[in-house]
């Protein structure tokens, strides 16, 4: 439990050790990776946004010489529905076993269906066209509005909707819906003197990882399987494929490759159980790396979301009641981040009243993944674009209005528990002592601020830490590095055995070096995996007293450790753990340190953005000239990589509320699916983003730390429309904020 | 198909490579020379992960066939380095902390490179525009950006 | 007694907001819950978390539960 303590390693701005190979391209990502013998797999995908699958005849692809394999939904062993915990959320194993590989219907364009292996990657390619496949077209759902009509055409013959009073019984494309209740909302808006109700619009927006999916398959001849890939979880890779191809874990060795950027997007499988069953069909090792096409296409985007949000308050700025209806497009399949959006809408606010309704809604995209903070920066949109309009008509500064309603420790949230120390107002009076906030606007500019909540979640990490003989160290952690996680783990155990950060070495092991280490996301690794990381250093240095105190002939309780070293209380004498190390042969063997642990008491972080925009009336183009982050760390081990996501986050959420949208064509094809056209921020788009690190700590964690991965992406999103709509002096409700939407919107108010 | 022999010089050292017609200088690199330092983004020309220099121009290696190296200086990520000492930007990039996964960190490295070759002295929206075909999805550019200009002026008090 | 809370999800098994229990621990307070109130799921409820006094608990197997305490369930949050 860490107050304001002085820390000799933590707080420093190190290298990361990863680092030497990063810059230089050595180090090896999801596609470096070739073997011996090694084949080629590509995937066929379905032309057509919905479709029945009357027949796939592959006979002729089979025949073909070039052809080393052909695979279908077919060679997945029985599955049955199921619901199992293989990757960040739980997953319905049918589903995710037909959004692989199609079985009857393919439900989006780009589904894929079947997949050929030859000797060359465009031998491959070639011989999909051999593959016959008869379908029965069939009218495609492309908006969640549409998809809950009850005259929609439904996707699935067999979702009767969950989470209703009385469960229909007609099928519809409302996969459930939830509830969550605080108070008397009516008696809330009853108090209200001001009210604010609109509706609004986020679209479906791609993750945006630079590096594609991909892998690089084999196994042997005792069913040995080896899968090396680009993923946020190998150890839920594993168990993914276990369970889909009916594999003991014992029989597949997974390795975090590098990985090239994830953000949720990479915490289920697509490529890795079909390349394994074309690697037995084959015999040969076997690539498979998604086109960027494909990853538009066919991997997992971010929810497209429609909502309503209604707000009351007193003049005074009190609020008194705050209500939502929030329906998220699944995709394909049942399972948006429908429960975190309800459950984060209103969080930062302390407020009496609440109701919250929400739907998963299925319509015919490509089935969602998570993508950081997973319905938060959707539900959060629309709760900060109401809240900013309100404060608006009560003439009250958009500060102050979050101040006088902020969420504290204690707060009720509406999802039931309380508050525990927290850091939102922390935040608020950063932004409000701001230079930025204090700073004059030009013509055609507008601000815009908004605050932003993730809950961050714990779980299970394990970690060992293996001493050598001369006292330096290896930490042998199991999450893959997103964004320079090594060079905390470096610092929390260094801090924690007191010797320098650089005589110890974090590896990312495989899945057979270590117990279950539970998927990089949900902004749990330098919080959770840290917190295996101290606990196997504080073992270490339990055994390193011990083997001191052996020495000298004392008991453990009687050594102390300061700095690295080992003092005997009872006389005079110093060991370093260099020395200790040295001697361990001679005093029992060599000393590594273990920690298994289920991490609880995650500390949920809160941000406030600031956004000032200038836009061209005549273009409807916005720019972006001055933007500031504010997050809660608790404690920031690394600060570079801790501003790095608070940075990221905000460049993300700014992409999303300018530029980023599926577009589809009526046939729900979707037609940017590319860098070109689906615009992520670029360097010439962005200003420098100033960051500001609240430390309010989580007293769950030895340091203090709280998860900061995640929060960052949600402000943006309202605070960049707002300051559109007060550069254009319309209130923007829809996103993205593109030109043609600006220009529109200004030609419609003039 | 017949393949191709290539005779060409890749970060000063000569090489030679047999290719298809119709294949990258990105395919050949990470294929057939096992080169993976350069990184396929998007095969379109969109995202830079894949830059190189083809004698002295930088290019998305993605966009030229591998029968275009005939001849050429090709420069890659692995040949910004001396030895095995990181070249000043390499150094700035990680002092900076300008990468968290990485991804686009060679091809960031090798335009930077091309930029203060070609402007050795550029604003911060020289260096922006300069580099604004490569993308990155993690950082927001605020540290690479950082790294650049202080890359430069250190390049420049070599110089 | 510590106290169950029920979100509005689940009172539509219970048809009641908030329940005392007895047990002292995760597992008989699940019993307890399950014997009380024959409509409540019982693999919807184990697939839970809990708020136990305002701490998150992904897997409340062996956690205890004190006198005073306040429990919610809720979904497994996970993230991205």
């Amino acid at each position: 439990m860490s107050e304001a303590r002085e820390f000799k390693y933590i707080g420093q701005r190190t290298i990361r050790p990863d680092g030497y190979d990063k810059v230089t391209g050595r180090a090896n990502y999801g596609a470096d990776l070739s073997l011996p013998g090694m084949i080629w797999g590509k995937i066929l995908r379905s032309p057509y946004a919905h479709a029945r699958i009357l027949n796939i005849d592959t006979s002729k692809a089979e025949a073909h010489p070039d052809v080393m394999a052909v695979a279908t939904y077919q060679d997945f062993p029985h599955v049955s529905s199921e619901t199992f915990q293989g990757g960040e959320a739980p997953t319905d194993l049918l589903d995710l076993a037909k959004n692989i590989l199609a079985d009857d219907k393919v439900l989006y364009h780009g589904h894929a269906i079947a997949a050929i292996a030859a000797r060359t990657e465009s031998a491959a390619e070639a011989a999909l066209s051999l593959i016959k496949i008869d379908y029965e077209v069939l009218p495609p759902v492309m908006d969640v509005a549409d998809a809950m009509k009850p005259e929609s055409p439904v996707l699935h013959d067999d979702m009767f909707t969950q989470g209703l009073e009385e469960t229909p019984d007609t099928p519809s494309n409302i996969a459930s819906r939830m509830e969550l209740k605080k108070g008397d909302i009516e008696a809330g808006f009853a108090q209200a003197e001001v009210v604010v109700e609109r509706d609004y619009y986020t679209p479906t927006v791609h993750q945006g990882y630079i590096e594609p999916h991909a892998t690089t398959v084999s196994i042997d001849e005792d069913g040995q399987a080896m899968v090396w890939c680009s993923t946020q979880g190998h150890f839920d890779v594993r168990a993914s494929t276990a369970k889909l191809l009916n594999m003991e874990l014992g029989k597949i060795k997974v390795v975090a490759a590098e990985i090239g950027g994830g953000f949720g997007g990479k915490t289920t499988v697509y490529l890795e159980p079909v390349a394994l069953i074309l690697s037995k069909k084959s015999g040969r090792p076997v690539k498979m790396i998604m086109t960027r096409d494909e990853v538009f296409r066919a991997s997992g985007p971010g929810s497209a979301t429609r909502s309503r949000v209604k707000i009351g308050a007193k003049k005074d700025g009190t609020i008194t009641a705050m209500q939502a209806k929030l329906c998220f497009e699944a995709g394909g399949f049942k399972g948006s981040p429908m429960g975190p959006g309800c459950m984060t809408v209103f969080t930062p606010y302390d407020v009496e009243n609440m109701y919250i309704e929400g739907y998963d809604v299925v319509v015919n995209k490509p089935k969602v993944a998570a993508y950081r903070a997973p319905g938060a920066p959707q539900a959060e949109f629309a709760a900060e674009m109401a809240l900013n309009e309100l404060a608006d008509k009560l003439g009250i500064d958009p500060i102050e209005f979050r101040l006088k309603n902020a969420a504290r420790k204690g707060t009720q949230t509406v999802y039931g528990p309380k508050l525990k120390a927290v850091g939102l107002v922390e935040c608020l009076e950063a932004a409000k002592n701001s230079p930025h906030y204090k700073a004059a606007l030009g013509e055609n500019q507008g601000r815009g601020l908004a605050a932003g909540f993730w809950f961050n979640i714990g779980g299970q990490s394990s970690v060992i830490i293996n001493m050598n003989p001369d006292g330096t160290g290896t930490i042998i952690e199991g999450s893959p590095d997103i964004g320079g996680s090594r060079a905390s783990m470096q610092l929390m155990a260094a801090e924690t055995l007191g010797i320098p950060a650089s005589n110890l070495r974090p590896v990312v092991a495989d899945t057979e070096h270590l117990a279950y280490n539970q998927t990089t996301g949900g902004s749990r690794t330098t919080f959770a995996t840290g917190m295996a990381v101290i606990e196997a250093a504080q073992d270490v240095v339990n055994q390193l007293k011990e083997r001191a105190a052996a020495v000298w002939n004392v008991t453990s309780e009687q050594v102390e450790w300061v700095d690295g070293v080992a003092i005997n209380t009872a006389g005079e004498e110093k060991l370093t753990a260099a020395e200790i190390c040295k001697g361990a042969e001679r005093t029992g063997g060599q000393i590594s340190g273990t920690a298994n642990i289920n991490a609880r008491g995650a500390g949920p972080s809160f941000a406030v953005h600031i956004c000032d925009v200038e836009v061209d009336k005549e273009t409807g183009k916005v720019d972006v000239v001055r933007y500031t982050a504010i997050q809660d760390a608790g404690k920031a081990i690394h600060p570079s990589y801790v501003e790095g996501q608070y940075q990221g986050g905000a460049s993300q959420g700014i992409g999303w509320a300018l530029n980023e949208e599926y577009i589809y064509n009526e046939d729900g094809i979707m037609e940017n699916a590319g860098f070109l056209d689906y615009r992520i921020p670029l360097a010439s788009d962005l200003p420098m983003i100033d960051t500001v690190i609240v430390e309010v700590p989580n007293p769950f964690h030895p340091f203090g730390v709280r998860g900061v991965g995640e929060t960052g992406i949600v402000p943006p999103l309202a605070a960049v429309a707002t300051a559109v709509s007060n550069a254009i002096g319309v209130r923007m409700t829809d996103l993205p904020c593109s030109p043609p939407r600006v220009l529109k919107a200004i030609q419609d108010a003039g | 198909m017949t393949k191709t022999h290539v005779t060409t010089s890749i970060n000063g050292e000569p090489v030679e490579f047999l290719c298809e017609p119709g294949d990258t200088l990105l395919n050949v690199l990470r294929n057939e020379l096992q080169m993976t330092g350069t990184k396929e983004g998007c095969g379109s020309g969109d995202c830079g992960a894949c830059s190189v220099t083809v004698d002295g121009r930088l290019v998305c290696s993605c966009l030229v066939l591998g029968v275009e190296a005939q001849g050429a200086e090709i420069g890659t990520v692995e040949g910004i380095e001396s030895k095995d000492k990181l070249h000043t930007i390499q150094q700035k990039f990680l002092e900076h902390a300008a990468l968290q996964c990485g991804i686009c960190t060679p091809g960031l490295i090798v335009s930077t490179k091309a930029l203060l070759e070609e402007n050795p002295n550029p604003t911060e929206e020289e260096a922006r525009y300069y580099l604004a075909g490569n993308l990155c999805r993690c950082t927001g550019y605020d540290k690479i950006i950082r790294a650049v200009m202080d890359s430069a002026e250190v390049m420049r008090g070599e110089a | 007694m510590a106290t169950v809370i029920f979100s509005s999800e689940l009172q539509r098994f219970t048809g009641e907001e908030k329940t005392s229990v007895s047990s002292t621990n995760y597992r008989d307070l699940l019993v307890e819950l399950l014997a009380r109130y024959h409509r409540l799921p019982e693999d919807e409820l184990q697939k839970m978390a809990v708020a136990i006094d305002g701490e998150i608990i992904h897997d409340p197997f062996l956690e205890t539960v004190k006198p005073d305490s306040e429990v919610h369930f809720l979904f497994r949050i996970s993230g991205g």
